[in-house]
């Protein structure tokens, strides 16, 4: 049995990092294969698994990790203004910082379960981002969001070029580089941002891996499971929470780091409670509770967001020109609601079909399709125990 | 139907080309391979592909709808399609109705649905994946100053829709950035005389100002050029972007001896605080022996539909209006009219006009590095866009033209003809020192072609 754990986490590992390593060559294919959206898949990759931590295994939803998200890209653009344009200091003190953040929130929000404890850090979240919005313009710039400007001090690093704002790097790595390379008609793109972002993603998925295989994970499971009970027999649950609670914040606070990292603008709406509940969606179509699920429940959301949202009408219309005129139309007035300004609306139709259908996310999905070609191709091995293939977790 | 088919064989045309950006999802345009070429995107023989960024969901959806026809007409008549819009009135005769340089005009749209992170990951989609070499739009300030910054630090141009914060071409300005939209302080110079010669020199105003950017740099704007003229501010309040009840906020007005109220709103916080100020009656009151009077610094059309009834008589600020009655407004408003059925709106007109100008500078630089078309628009003086003549200030990028004072209409005679132009007020009053308090800080730096 705990071979078996040992091997499916071996393949989880392997398959997480092909998965980004190979990531310009496989997304390409699908339009998405350009350094932003890389980066974002990776970034939103850290903070579902971090965002899974908390909400996966102790069931406490936080409605307002968003407001984690924008203190670390905060934290990471006063360091980038005030220290270097390197990335390390920045991402250091953005996750320090949401740490600290998480502690207070958590601190106070956990003092509730359930819904309660999803009101209240829905709370906090919306008083950050009407702070930094308004309140904190000096310290956020507000609407207008924090930028570098040529003034800044940035004690730490030499004068650069004149007249031209300096771009966040890694002793001498630049975030913006790309290589660019030919393959099979197809024009890869090798980014170093995305690749900063992809191994910490690996890295960070490993601490999740070990979280969720650890004695600690197992009392966050216990919590999720039966809390009272634990309370009975004088387990004090507090601590537990609110570190699992912490360490999200800091996925979070580091995914902001990143996001500032690879494009030095902190805006507030990052911690709108809308954000907030973006990471909800992702965590929940990929599967709550599972390992690969919020990375996939990310790729999958922002795909849709930055692939689907610029398909207008002209293009649409390129797709169906090879049919009859009529019929171009007909396709091009079905087709036209649901891309575009209309992602939204595919993107809510595939959610309630993966809750409705799959209560296990997009995992779930993808064990049932691994299940049914085992039990149709594989059967001369024959499960002995015949049992549903184990949750890739 | 004639036009539908047309629309097609275009499509087609652009198809068989293999030259339609996005043509499917699976490829890159050809322009984002032909690179190298000392900056970034460097487009191909055939076409240039230009990137439409405007908000399609969230509160200023409708002004991008607008700002997205104005650029799909003004494509058209760059390919040398309709009738040419305002081609023909325009000062500079560079473009030839036959693309840019010879280049088919292509282009891209995104969302950026009003957010600053949004717009950034669609222009920077634009940029990376379907190789745009210039970045156009957007509805907020906020926007348009986070899109400018990417558009620096990326290499490509970027011409500023919709925005009217001080900021944009004050402390965020940008070598690479460009805006013909006017400004708080513009609005502000502008309706200041027009207050005077119709409230008087002696009045006290309450300030009700959207907590945001745009609200902060219009209150200042507003309050420094009544105080100017002899005004005394009674107070101003900071209201919350997403407030829709302003009841709260107009009581203390009652209670106040203010005589005049400015709404530093826009879009729906306008529309409700406006609403909410008639309800209370605030336009029948009589303070200090004079009629209480209402302010809105900028006004735009979408704004006075929503508003209804309630805008007759309340001055406000515009970059342009429809029924302006110069060679280029005209022409504009019949081949947009004539396109879509309604008159533009001043969004759609900024829109239209910025990409003109930006083809004309590539025209007239003969290249599309950046840094030659900064060169090109940097003290450009034109005319024939219908503001009259304008002159793109090289300190600033900022275009430098006449104000409209308008006025909610009495006796609207259509849904479009909700506004009366008051005044033009010239160029000469509304220019002001790059260095001005209000747009100190930031640089421009220089022009950043890319790799």
């Amino acid at each position: 049995m705990l071979n078996n754990i040992r091997n499916n986490d071996t393949v989880l590992m392997s398959l997480i990092v092909v998965m980004v390593l190979a990531a310009p060559l496989l997304l390409a294919p699908l339009g998405a294969g350009y350094p932003d959206l890389m980066q974002r898949f990776a970034i939103f990759g850290i903070f579902a698994v971090g965002f899974n931590i908390l909400f996966g295994l102790t069931g406490y939803l936080s409605f307002g990790h968003a407001a984690f998200l924008g203190v670390g890209s905060y934290s990471a653009v006063w360091m980038f203004k005030l220290l270097s344009m390197n990335i390390i200091p920045a991402i250091i003190l953005a996750v320090i910082i949401s740490g600290l953040f998480a502690l207070i929130i958590g601190y106070v929000s956990l003092r509730r379960s359930g819904i309660y404890f999803s009101i209240l850090t829905l709370a906090f979240a919306q008083m950050s981002f009407n702070l930094a919005y308004s309140v904190l313009t000096p310290i956020t710039a507000g609407e207008t969001g924090l930028q570098l400007a040529l003034d800044d001090p940035r004690i730490l690093d030499a004068p650069y070029e004149a007249g031209q704002l300096p771009t966040p790097g890694l002793f001498g790595l630049y975030m913006n580089d790309t290589w660019t390379v030919n393959f099979i008609g197809m024009e890869l793109q090798f980014n170093v941002g995305y690749y900063v972002c992809g191994l910490l993603l690996i890295a960070l998925f490993y601490v999740a891996l070990r979280i969720f295989r650890s004695p600690f994970g197992m009392m966050l499971r216990a919590i999720k499971t039966n809390q009272t009970r634990l309370n009975y027999t004088g387990v004090n649950t507090r601590p537990y929470t609110l570190a699992a609670f912490v360490i999200s914040g800091m996925y979070a606070g580091l995914a902001g780091g990143l996001m500032a990292s690879m494009d030095p603008l902190a805006g507030a709406e990052r911690m709108q409670w809308t954000a907030s509940g973006e990471v909800v969606l992702m965590v929940i179509l990929g599967g709550a509770g599972t390992l690969l699920g919020p990375v996939l429940g990310a790729g999958v959301i922002k795909y849709f967001e930055n692939i689907f949202s610029r398909m207008n009408d002209q293009v649409v219309e390129s797709w169906f020109l090879w049919m009859p005129e009529g019929l171009t139309e007909f396709m091009v007035a079905i087709v036209h609601p649901f891309v575009g300004k209309g992602w939204h609306l595919s993107l809510g139709l595939i959610f309630m079909a993966v809750v409705i259908f799959l209560p296990g996310g997009l995992i779930e999905g993808a064990n049932r399709i691994i299940g049914w070609i085992g039990r149709r191709f594989g059967s001369k091995k024959t499960d002995k125990s015949g049992e549903a293939p184990a949750p890739a977790e | 139907m004639s036009d539908q088919t047309t629309r097609r064989g275009v499509l087609k045309g652009g198809a068989a080309l293999g030259a339609t950006a996005l043509a499917t999802p699976t490829f890159f345009s050809g322009a984002h391979a032909g690179g190298h070429s000392g900056f970034t995107n460097a487009p191909g023989p055939e076409s240039v592909t230009l990137g439409f960024n405007v908000p399609q969901s969230g509160p200023y959806a409708d002004e991008g709808a607008d700002e997205l026809r104005a650029y799909e007409l003004a494509v058209e008549h760059l390919n040398g399609g309709g009738d040419g819009g305002m081609l023909p009135t325009f000062s500079s005769q560079a473009l030839d109705g036959t693309g840019i340089l010879g280049r088919k005009v292509e282009y891209v749209t995104g969302d950026t649905q009003t957010k600053s992170d949004a717009a950034r990951a669609s222009a920077r989609a634009m940029i990376e994946k379907d190789g745009a070499i210039m970045i156009t739009g957007g509805s907020s300030s906020g926007v348009a100053v986070a899109v400018q910054a990417l558009c620096q630090d990326a290499g490509v141009i970027f011409m500023a829709g919709l925005t009217h914060s001080n900021d944009t071409t004050g402390k965020d300005k940008r070598a690479n950035g460009f805006r013909h939209f006017f400004n708080s302080y513009m609005s502000g110079a502008a309706l200041a005389p027009v207050l005077e010669a119709n409230y008087g020199k002696d009045r006290n105003a309450y300030h009700l100002t959207a907590d945001y950017n745009w609200g902060y740099t219009t209150e200042e704007a507003v309050r420094t050029s009544t105080e100017a003229m002899g005004w005394n501010t009674v107070n101003t309040v900071l209201t919350p972007l997403a407030e829709t009840d302003f009841s709260a906020y107009i009581a203390p007005v009652l209670n106040s001896d203010a005589d005049v109220l400015v709404l530093n709103h826009y879009g729906g916080n306008m529309v409700n605080s406006l609403t909410n100020a008639v309800q209370f009656g605030l336009r029948d009151r009589i303070v200090n022996g004079k009629n209480f009077e209402i302010v809105v610094p900028l006004y735009s059309r979408l704004m006075a539909k929503g508003a209804g009834a309630n805008v007759k008589g309340i001055f406000g600020s515009t970059n342009w209006h429809w029924s302006l009655q110069d060679e280029g407004s005209k022409a504009f408003v019949r081949s947009f009219g004539t396109k879509y059925g309604f008159p533009p709106s001043q969004a759609a007109h900024t829109c239209y006009v910025q990409t003109l100008l930006y083809a004309d500078a590539v025209q007239r630089a003969g290249s599309f590095n950046p840094c030659a078309v900064v060169e090109a628009l940097e003290g450009f003086e034109f005319d024939g866009l219908g503001n009259g003549p304008t002159l793109y200030r090289a300190e600033d990028h900022q275009c430098f033209k006449d104000v409209l004072v308008v006025k909610g209409k009495e006796n609207p005679t259509s849904e479009f003809d909700l506004l009366e132009i008051v005044e033009i007020t010239p160029v000469s009053q509304v220019t002001y020192a790059p260095d001005h308090p209000q747009f100190a800080g930031g640089a421009l730096g220089t022009c950043n072609p890319g790799a």
